[in-house]
């Protein structure tokens, strides 16, 4: 980058850094009004850390691989109190997972949406799903522990914004020695006329022994741009057994930042699913903290671009004492233009003794248009270590299209096999049989160019 | 059923096949023998349908089709297979979802509707039983942590799955032990018909003491050098490939 140019970039992100504080300082009443006290204490010191960043810009190492600039630099609508709509879940929701008795939470535009009109569900066993900003005013010594604990407002612009500036989100809480049988669905949705800003902030804490399966599905209902810049703060206590599986289906106008970042005590099991299936512009940060001897992370991803698309994943597994084990697998197929990124970090700190870390990242390109960046990057300061990682780039297995060929299958369904095969091998790590299954369908029609959106979901076709 | 006629194919600039005659009729089986480097798996390749090699010169045809006009795909309709020497494992893809895939390719070239997902089911239990493949190799992907038998076993339950007319086992034998040589040969046996055919290519001798041939071909620099009977397999075994290298040689 030449000096002019390097100096528009800056005031380029200097003017969107100054016009978000302006927002923030007009509309501070507003946003503290649709929210609650304890998200409003960390505001004051967010913004002030955001004042200090300002948006990642591309010199700095963990985002250089995604311009952030073009994307903020847009205008879009804030509206800091929760809009008044007639999408009533309960009757038109039916998101298409057969066979799934999941219990549903949505979110509109960053705000919970009572699908029944209650805020917060409590279950008898004690689980609770719901409104943050309910949750905070109603149950503050269940979120006080934790809210904030574990977001990076110090070291990401992008996180501290969200401090700052989320009014709402979902909590979810899984009291001592619970299992929750029914998986938990989050929906998200963006739906508006005009261009939005979105920043949802959600906490999720699973207590000592606990499991529960969570999935995030994350739509576009509306072809307007929409920008989200989620955090989620996850909590997951002694041998607590935690799943998320993060869906990203959003149309090519949309930009979805997320921010996940969880915390595993001892004998944790943690699993998170990270699949982008559709989006314009995609970022996923993931930070994974092992704090627990015997606590266990799986990390897998699973990207699909074409078009201009662009989705770059950043992870971070953090082995912070002896005896962890973690195993990350992320895969992706660009097509046409699409541009994709994986930085992996494995850090493994002094004493970290005992430490498994495996790591591998498997990319297709469909077209020679297509990029992948690939950065695995090690710091290790234990020596009793087993780590590994390996990053490939490349095409299709020429001898396994002829065989396939050879069987009879033409060459178009014989690259789709491959490329579905390619993509089930992250898929098949979900735990919840009837979303793998679902999930497995969703990536043949995505792979078939048919998917623009989930197509049984009853919402988007009232949308459409 | 295949007439091959001066077929010549080079990868490259380097000619391995140099001019192939061979007619094979429906109920007969062919052994191709040759030295390493003699061009038996090229011809296989060839045969499949593989574009890493070019066909210079000559005549294939199935059936009375040109095959080579055929993609692979279209050649595997047709009803030619090919069992690799080195099956490729898919990870990903199911054994069910690729059998699946191919048996409706087939029967919707024969003009046929898709099989039902339980007669499928079906075809595929009595399949196996008869090839004695293990019930469980059928639930994972294609080949994947296969063993070296059980990857031939696999090759010879897709050719049962697919009836083909016309089977080319490409060293079949290679990498197997006594027992595992057996159930491949007992299921090339039991698919064997009257109206189908098969070329079974080899390096050694004891794979055709249990899949006995009615012709042999010496396959020796691109050329079938020598045709005989079952017998000429036994000569090969007793005196090797010297006397026929030799006998090529100086003519």
């Amino acid at each position: 980058m030449n000096s002019t140019a390097k100096h528009t970039a800056n005031d380029a992100h200097k003017r969107i850094k100054d016009g978000l504080i302006d927002i923030y300082l007009n509309n501070l009443d507003l946003i503290e009004e649709h929210s609650s006290p304890l998200q409003n204490h960390h505001r004051q010191e967010a913004i002030q850390h955001f004042r200090r960043q300002g948006i990642p810009d591309p010199q700095s190492e963990p985002y250089r691989y995604s311009r952030l600039a073009p994307i903020f630099d847009r205008s879009y609508e804030k509206y800091f109190a929760p809009k008044n709509t007639s999408l009533s879940a309960n009757d038109i929701f039916r998101c298409s997972l057969p066979n799934l008795q999941s219990q549903l939470a949505l979110t509109l535009n960053g705000f919970f949406h009572p699908t029944d009109g209650s805020k917060l569900l409590t279950l008898p066993n004690g689980i609770m799903l719901g409104s943050i900003a309910q949750a905070a005013a109603t149950h503050p010594q269940l979120l006080e522990p934790h809210y904030n604990s574990l977001a990076p407002n110090t070291t990401d612009g992008l996180v501290a914004l969200n401090t700052a500036m989320a009014q709402d989100g979902i909590f979810i809480y899984v009291p001592h020695g619970t299992t929750m049988e029914q998986p938990i669905q989050i929906i998200n949705l963006l739906q508006a006329s005009e261009s939005q800003m979105v920043q949802l902030r959600n906490l999720i804490v699973i207590e000592d022994r606990s499991q529960a399966h969570i999935l995030v599905c994350n739509h576009t209902l509306s072809p307007a741009p929409f920008l989200s810049n989620t955090v989620t703060e996850v909590v997951a206590g002694s041998n607590a057994h935690i799943e998320l599986v993060n869906m990203q289906n959003e149309h090519n106008q949309s930009a979805h930042i997320s921010h996940t970042h969880i915390a595993a005590q001892r004998g944790a099991q943690v699993s998170t699913n990270t699949l982008s299936l559709h989006g314009g512009f995609v970022r996923n940060n993931l930070h994974i903290a092992l704090l627990g001897e015997g606590a266990h992370a799986n990390a897998y991803g699973l990207l699909l671009a074409d078009r201009q698309q662009h989705i770059d994943n950043s992870t971070l597994i953090e082995h912070a004492v002896p005896s962890c084990t973690s195993h990350e697998l992320y895969k992706g197929v660009l097509d046409d233009e699409a541009t994709g990124a994986f930085c992996g970090s494995i850090m493994v700190r002094p004493d970290a003794q005992r430490t498994e870390a495996y790591q591998s990242c498997n990319n297709l390109l469909l077209t020679s248009r297509a990029t992948m960046n690939a950065k695995p990057q090690l710091e290790i300061y234990a020596d009793d270590v087993r780590c590994s990682h390996g990053a490939t780039v490349g095409q299709l297995n020429e001898e396994a299209l002829f065989y396939l060929r050879s069987r009879g299958i033409g060459e178009h369904q014989a690259k789709l096999m491959l490329m579905f095969g390619f993509a089930h091998e992250v898929v098949q790590h979900i735990g919840i049989e009837p979303l793998r299954h679902r999930i497995d369908e969703l990536v043949q029609l995505r792979l078939n160019g048919e998917l623009a959106h989930c197509h049984s979901c009853p919402i988007q076709h009232a949308i459409d | 059923m295949l007439s091959i006629t001066d077929l010549h194919a080079k990868i490259g600039d380097n000619e391995i096949l140099k001019g192939i005659n061979l007619e094979i009729h429906p109920g007969e089986v062919h052994a191709i023998m040759g030295p390493n480097g003699s061009g038996k798996s090229t011809l296989a390749a060839v045969l499949a349908g593989r574009e890493l090699y070019e066909v210079t010169h000559g005549r294939v045809t199935l059936n009375g089709k040109n095959l080579l006009d055929m993609p692979a795909e279209v050649r595997a309709r047709e009803g030619l297979f090919l069992s690799f020497q080195y099956p490729v494992e898919i990870p990903g893809v199911s054994m069910v979802n690729f059998m699946k895939a191919a048996v409706n390719e087939h029967r919707k070239h024969r003009g046929l509707e898709p099989l039902s997902a339980s007669d499928f089911l079906k075809l595929m239990r009595e399949r196996k039983e008869l090839v004695e493949i293990d019930a469980a190799l059928t639930n994972r992907s294609v080949n994947e942590g296969f063993s070296g038998g059980e990857k031939k076993k696999n090759e010879i339950f897709q050719m049962a799955m697919l009836e083909p007319k016309l089977s080319i086992l490409d060293e079949t034998d290679s990498g197997l032990d006594i027992d595992a040589l057996r159930i491949v040969a007992n299921g090339v046996n039991r698919l064997k018909r009257p109206d189908n055919a098969t070329v079974v290519i080899t390096h050694y001798q004891r794979l055709l003491d249990y899949i006995v041939p009615d012709f042999v071909h010496i396959l020796y620099k691109g050329r079938i050098v020598k045709s005989a009977g079952k017998e000429l397999a036994l000569e090969l075994e007793e005196k090797g490939y010297d006397w026929i290298k030799e006998q090529t040689d100086q003519q």
